[in-house]
Order: C-alpha cells, then sequence, then structure tokens
C-alpha cells in the first residue's frame, strides 16, 4: 500500500523539479507557484506513505536504507515548505526538490519489504533519535543548498556581471541569514539526535558512547557545526567563510549517514541496503 | 477616413524646436478644440512630453487635413512653417496605427523601455476625452494602444533591468543587502556627484546618511540638506565602520581609501559586508579593495559597463516587442476595415437572409401539406418584410450627409447584429 503513495510523490516530486527548473528559465511566477502546490500534493502522498508503512509495520519506518532515505526526503521536502512560508526564494525550490527526488529514486531502489523489526531497534528512543537526526539533516540540507547559491551570487558581483543568472538569485543577504537560521534550528536538533542516540545505545548495549565508526563521524559533525556557529558569533565569519563551512559541513552530514554505512562496518550496518 | 499622426520626436527634432512646438498641460483644451473646429478633423488628440510632439487625427480629406495641422502647429506657436517642416514626421493609416503603438510600448522611446510613456499617453488620451475631440476611432486605437503595451511589459524583458548608472547601483546595493531599507550610507565628498547619489537612495529609502568631506563646512552644508549626519575627515574610519553603501566622489589625485585599512575595519565590523561605489575620477577607492572578502567595488566604469550591457538585452527584446506590435496592428486594421459600408450592407443582408431562410425551411417542414403556391407566397410575403426593414437603415447609411457619423452606424451595427470580421475575443476587450 504505501509503496503506491510513495511512487506517487516520487512522480510529483519529479514534476516539482521540472516546473522549477522552467520556472528558473523562464521566470514565470505562475510557474513557479504551480511547481509549489505540486510539491505541496507530493509530500501530502509521501506522509501517507510513512502512515501507511507506520500502521502496516508497527514501528516508525525508519529501518532500513530504504526507509531512511525516504524518511530524509519527506523532511528536506518539509523544510522547503516552511522555508517557503517566510522566506520567497524559488530557487531553493528547484534545489531541495531535485536533491529530495534523487534520495527517493535512490531509495526506491532498494529493497523495500517489510521485515521483523531488529530487538536493537525496539526502543522507546528510536523514533526520537532519528526524527531529531534527520531533521537536522534536512535543515543542514537546505543551509548547503543556500551556501552554493551565494558562492555562485557572490562569484557574479565580484566579477562584475549582472547578468541572466545574477538575476535569478536573491540576495546575498538573503541567502546568508538563511544560512544562519538553518544552523540555529540545525545544531540544536543534531545534539539532540546524539543525545538521544546515545541514551538509547545504553539501553540497546550497555553503554552511552563506544566509539563506533556512526558515532565518530557524528560527533566530527556536531564539532564542526560547532565551529561553524562559534566562528560566526565571536569573528563575524559570514558571507563566503559561511557558505563554504555550510558545504563542507553538509558532506559530511552525508558521509555520516551513507559514507559510514556504506564504506565502514559498524554497530549502525543493520541499515545496510544488504537485507 | 484616414488615421493621421503629424509630430516630432527626439530623433527628428532638436530639444529648442521640440520645446517651441510643446504644448501646455493648461492650455491642452484650447488647443484640442481649435484643431476639432478645422473643417476636415473628426477626431483629434495631442501627446506632448519632452521628448515628442505628436498629433493624433481622423480626417476624410487627409491632404486637407495634413495642411491644416501644419498651419495650425505654425500658427499656434507663432513659428514659420519652414523653420520646423524639416523635423515633422507624418504618418498615415497602418503605419500611424504601428507607431501609436510602438510610442505607447515604449519602443520609440530615448531610453528603451522606460515606463513614463504609458502615463504620458494615458493622460493625453484622457484630456482629449474631456475635451470630446475623441471619438470612436482613436478610442478603439488607443485601448489597443495601452493592451499592447502591457502584452509587451508582461511578455517580453523590455523594462526588466537596470539601465543608467544610478539605478544599476541600486540594484547591485540590492542584490547584497535584499533591499535599501535600514541601510547606512556613508558620503566622501560633498559635490554634486554626491548630492545627486545620495537623493537617489534617499528615494531607495535608506535608512541614514553619514556625510564626510576634506572642507567640514560643505559637508555640514549637504548634511542639512539632505537630513544627514556629518563626520570629520579624519574620522572618516567611524564611518566606514557603521556603513553598508559608500560612496565615494572626491577630486583626490590620490587612494583615499586602501586595502590594509579597509582589511582592519572589516574586523572591526565583523565582516559585515561592505559595498564601495566608486564614481570618482581619479579613482578614490584602491582596486585591490574589491579583492578583500565581504568587500565590493565598482567604480564607473563597472556601473556604466552593466548599463550597457543591460542596454543590449533590452535591444534584444525589443525585436520580440516588435513582433508583438505587429500582430495588434494586423488586429486593428482588420476592425478598422469592418467600417466600410460596402462589406458591412452584405453582411448584413446576409444575415437576415440566413435568419429568414431557417425560419422558413422550419415552418415547411412542420407543416408539409402547404401547396407550392402557399409556399411562393410565403416566400414573397418575408422577402417583402426583411427588405422593409433594411430600407430605412441602408438609405441613412448611403446618404452623403450621414458620411460623418457613417463609423458610429457601422460600428453600432456590426455590434449590435453580431456582424463577422471582430472575433469574440477582441468583442470582450472593447469594455
Amino acid at each position: 500500500m504505501d509503496i503506491y503513495f510513495f511512487k506517487f510523490a516520487s512522480l510529483l516530486y519529479l514534476l516539482g523539479t521540472l516546473f522549477y527548473s522552467v520556472y528558473i528559465l523562464l521566470l514565470k511566477n505562475s510557474l513557479s507557484k504551480l511547481a509549489a502546490a505540486i510539491v505541496t500534493i507530493g509530500f501530502a502522498s509521501h506522509s501517507l506513505a510513512l502512515l501507511t508503512r507506520y500502521v502496516e509495520a508497527g514501528y516508525t519506518p525508519v529501518t532500513n536504507l530504504h526507509e531512511s532515505l525516504s524518511f530524509f526526503a519527506w523532511m528536506i521536502i518539509g523544510i522547503l515548505l516552511i522555508a517557503n512560508l517566510k522566506y520567497k526564494i524559488k530557487v531553493l525550490g528547484a534545489f531541495l526538490t531535485s536533491i529530495a527526488l534523487i534520495l527517493m529514486l535512490f531509495a526506491f531502489a532498494l529493497p523495500k519489504e517489510i521485515l521483523p523489526l531488529a530487538p536493537v531497534l525496539r526502543s522507546f528512543w528510536h523514533p526520537f533519535h532519528v526524527t531529531f537526526a534527520f531533521l537536522g539533516n534536512a535543515i543542514f540540507t537546505l543551509a548547503f543548498c543556500c551556501g552554493v547559491i551565494y558562492l555562485i551570487q557572490e562569484h557574479q558581483l565580484k566579477s562584475k556581471k549582472m547578468g541572466a543568472i545574477a538575476k535569478r538569485l536573491p540576495s546575498l543577504k538573503v541567502l546568508d541569514d538563511l544560512n544562519y537560521q538553518a544552523l540555529t534550528f540545525g545544531f540544536p536538533l543534531l545534539t539532540l539526535g546524539i543525545i538521544t542516540g546515545a541514551v538509547w545505545a545504553e539501553y540497546a548495549w550497555g553503554r552511552y558512547w563506544g566509539w563506533d565508526p556512526k558515532e565518530t563521524w557524528s560527533l566530527i559533525t556536531w564539532f564542526l557545526y560547532a565551529a561553524m556557529l562559534h566562528q560566526r558569533l565571536t569573528v563575524g565569519w559570514r558571507g563566503r567563510k559561511a557558505a563554504i563551512m555550510a558545504i563542507v559541513g553538509f558532506l559530511a552530514v552525508l558521509f555520516t549517514f551513507l559514507g559510514v554505512n556504506l564504506l565502514l562496518s559498524g554497530l549502525h550496518t543493520y541499515s545496510n541496503w544488504k537485507p | 477616413m484616414q488615421l493621421i499622426i503629424l509630430g516630432l520626436n527626439h530623433k527628428t527634432a532638436h530639444i529648442e524646436i521640440r520645446e517651441r512646438l510643446a504644448f501646455q498641460e493648461s492650455e491642452m483644451e484650447k488647443a484640442l478644440s481649435q484643431i476639432h473646429s478645422l473643417p476636415s478633423f473628426k477626431e483629434n488628440m495631442i501627446l506632448s512630453t519632452c521628448n515628442r510632439v505628436e498629433i493624433y487625427a481622423i480626417s476624410h480629406e487627409p491632404e486637407k487635413a495634413i495642411r491644416e495641422l501644419k498651419n495650425f502647429f505654425s500658427r499656434y506657436h507663432e513659428l514659420p512653417l519652414k523653420e520646423f517642416e524639416k523635423s515633422l514626421y507624418l504618418l498615415i493609416g497602418e503605419e500611424a496605427v504601428r507607431h501609436i503603438f510602438q510610442v505607447a510600448s515604449s519602443l520609440d522611446s530615448m531610453v528603451v523601455g522606460e515606463p513614463q510613456i504609458l502615463g504620458q499617453i494615458k493622460s493625453a488620451y484622457a484630456m482629449a476625452t474631456e475635451s470630446r475631440t475623441s471619438g470612436i476611432i482613436l478610442h478603439r486605437l488607443l485601448h489597443r494602444a495601452f493592451h499592447v503595451a502591457k502584452r509587451v511589459r508582461t511578455e517580453t524583458r523590455i523594462g526588466g533591468s537596470a539601465v543608467s548608472v544610478s539605478s544599476v547601483a541600486v540594484e547591485l546595493a540590492e542584490r547584497i543587502f535584499g533591499s535599501l531599507k535600514q541601510r547606512v550610507v556613508l558620503l566622501i565628498g560633498a559635490g554634486e556627484m554626491c548630492e545627486l547619489a545620495a537623493r537617489h537612495l534617499v528615494a531607495g529609502g535608506v535608512e541614514k546618511i553619514l556625510v564626510t568631506n576634506r572642507t567640514y563646512d560643505r559637508a555640514v552644508t549637504l548634511a542639512q540638506e539632505i537630513k544627514g549626519e556629518t563626520i570629520r575627515f579624519e574620522e572618516m574610519a567611524l564611518g566606514l565602520k557603521r556603513a553598508d553603501i559608500v560612496i565615494s566622489a572626491t577630486d583626490s589625485s590620490q587612494y583615499l581609501i586602501t586595502h590594509n585599512p579597509i582589511v582592519k575595519v572589516m574586523k572591526e565590523r565583523k565582516q559585515k559586508p561592505i559595498f564601495f561605489i566608486d564614481i570618482a575620477d581619479p579613482r578614490d577607492v584602491e582596486p585591490g579593495v574589491g579583492d578583500i572578502e565581504n568587500v565590493y567595488l565598482y567604480n564607473i566604469d563597472d556601473l556604466q559597463k552593466v548599463a550597457n550591457e543591460n542596454m543590449k538585452d533590452r535591444e534584444k527584446e525589443a525585436h520580440k516587442a516588435e513582433a508583438i506590435v505587429q500582430e495588434e496592428v494586423t488586429k486593428f486594421v482588420h476592425w478598422y476595415q469592418s467600417l466600410e459600408i460596402t462589406p458591412t450592407i452584405i453582411a448584413l443582408k446576409k444575415k437576415f437572409e440566413e435568419i429568414r431562410k431557417r425560419e422558413l425551411e422550419k415552418m415547411f417542414s412542420f407543416h408539409p401539406h402547404l401547396s407550392e403556391k402557399e409556399r411562393q407566397s410565403l416566400e414573397a410575403l418575408t422577402s417583402a418584410i426583411v427588405n422593409k426593414i433594411l430600407h430605412d437603415p441602408l438609405t441613412r447609411l448611403k446618404q452623403k450627409d450621414e458620411e460623418a457619423m457613417a463609423d458610429v452606424y457601422l460600428d453600432a451595427l456590426r455590434t449590435l447584429f453580431q456582424l463577422p470580421d471582430l472575433t469574440a475575443e477582441e468583442r470582450m476587450e472593447e469594455d
């Protein structure tokens, strides 16, 4: 059942990506509104997919790579919809929707069966851990997009071009503000994700922290964002430096989420794609 | 009936002549009614801006009307015709329609795409309407022109980007800071250039303007004029620490703002972005300053270059606009031709004949027992009724002395009887 909603949501994300792209080409506002509407319906369908899967499986469906990718994509679109309320940055829609689409396609290619829950995942803390972690990750994805767009716009300004590209991008101030906001929301969430993870680890394995690769890398990521926040508040790392840091931080997030599962082995490998 | 445009603009006439031949707004009504009282004019309207003076007129006798119009120009402005006749251009019929569409869409403007012209045409039309010198054709023509202008504005990017140095600077500032609101501006120098820039920024909504100048008194004077705050020249660094936008226009022969001090200022500002606009010649800001992170530096040449590039873009968009204009000219000419008497009469007769035939056939099919003779009588009767009904209006229409009202009648006939030629879409837009 959930797979139909999942497929429908993916299709709508694809359409949303297309409409956002055409909007960027033609700059017709009606197109971006249409794209936003399509993505909103896609999000609703995606929510139903998660809900039906939750009902069918009887647990929060973030237990293997297929489920995690889908959950991550859902969070990203959710963040996009929230960001759309306050900031009118349509280019972001194109970036975030296409990232969500890639995650969905990736998830679609992986085994999707609902399996009995591994005992170690049967925990009160598990849903909190994944929600905090992925919400943080989704917000960092937004910051990453802002960083990329910032670097493009900054390059246009420094090289004294005011052509077709610059015209389509938001102002540096908005991008930097959003980057900072993402940091102030994302960092506490990441922190909560790590803490709830540690508490859960205490229940599951009898220790809070075991230097498993996932744990190590999430700590590295945490330090990166902590440094970013610190530098911003004390010496004013804003603008270009903040944009680059948002990109670096996101790469660390990606590695912690995917790289560790695929390249290194550890306790989190239950969420590997081999069932 | 012909549409005539007689006029001159920035391409054909020097500013002195344009000024001499311009019509003041206060005298517009008088001028309009003077033209209206000339024997060969039916409708007229005057467009008088600083770049063009044009008279739009509808007349049965174009040649005579043109002569009268030229004499009117000369008489009204007390200027011998031979002094300005060379500057005049004359457009008739389709060419005239195209011209007014181009003017309204700002394709004929000195700065292509500038938006004021549409408002100027609208008020010129309003004055003609108030003075009752515009009629059905000008009414239709102007409404189409407004429609074309709107299409050009929405379907092309002709008014899209900044083409003057000051608007480029404002646009750049917006690209960096989002908006000018809450921004602090520092003016270095108190000359005319600075004053001009300051007024532009105040209009753009900046929060505060700081003024500094080597001669303190002049800074104070300017600051008072623009409600700014004065900073001593030696304390310029304080201003640099506070300002988001710095405009420099002194006549200093060496750089006032150099790399290393600005690196220090940026540290004190906690890297808050700063935008230097150097409009001085020779330059006030060392070019290397632009390489510092979060510092943006544009000098007058950079701004001019961006403005020129945008201008080229506009010219490209103007080609698209010309295609829209052509399409609309064709539509208008169609409508205009439908005001000819003969095709209207033919269309009207055809419509009545069709109704008569259809109704007869209906009745014949309900009453199949009717004899051939009875049928013939019914044919004759209905034909007679139709002809009698049409007789009076058609004779009236063909009468020579009704020619002046012909276009009103024809348009009414076409509208009331829904005669083809006007598409449904056009009829809706008429309202």
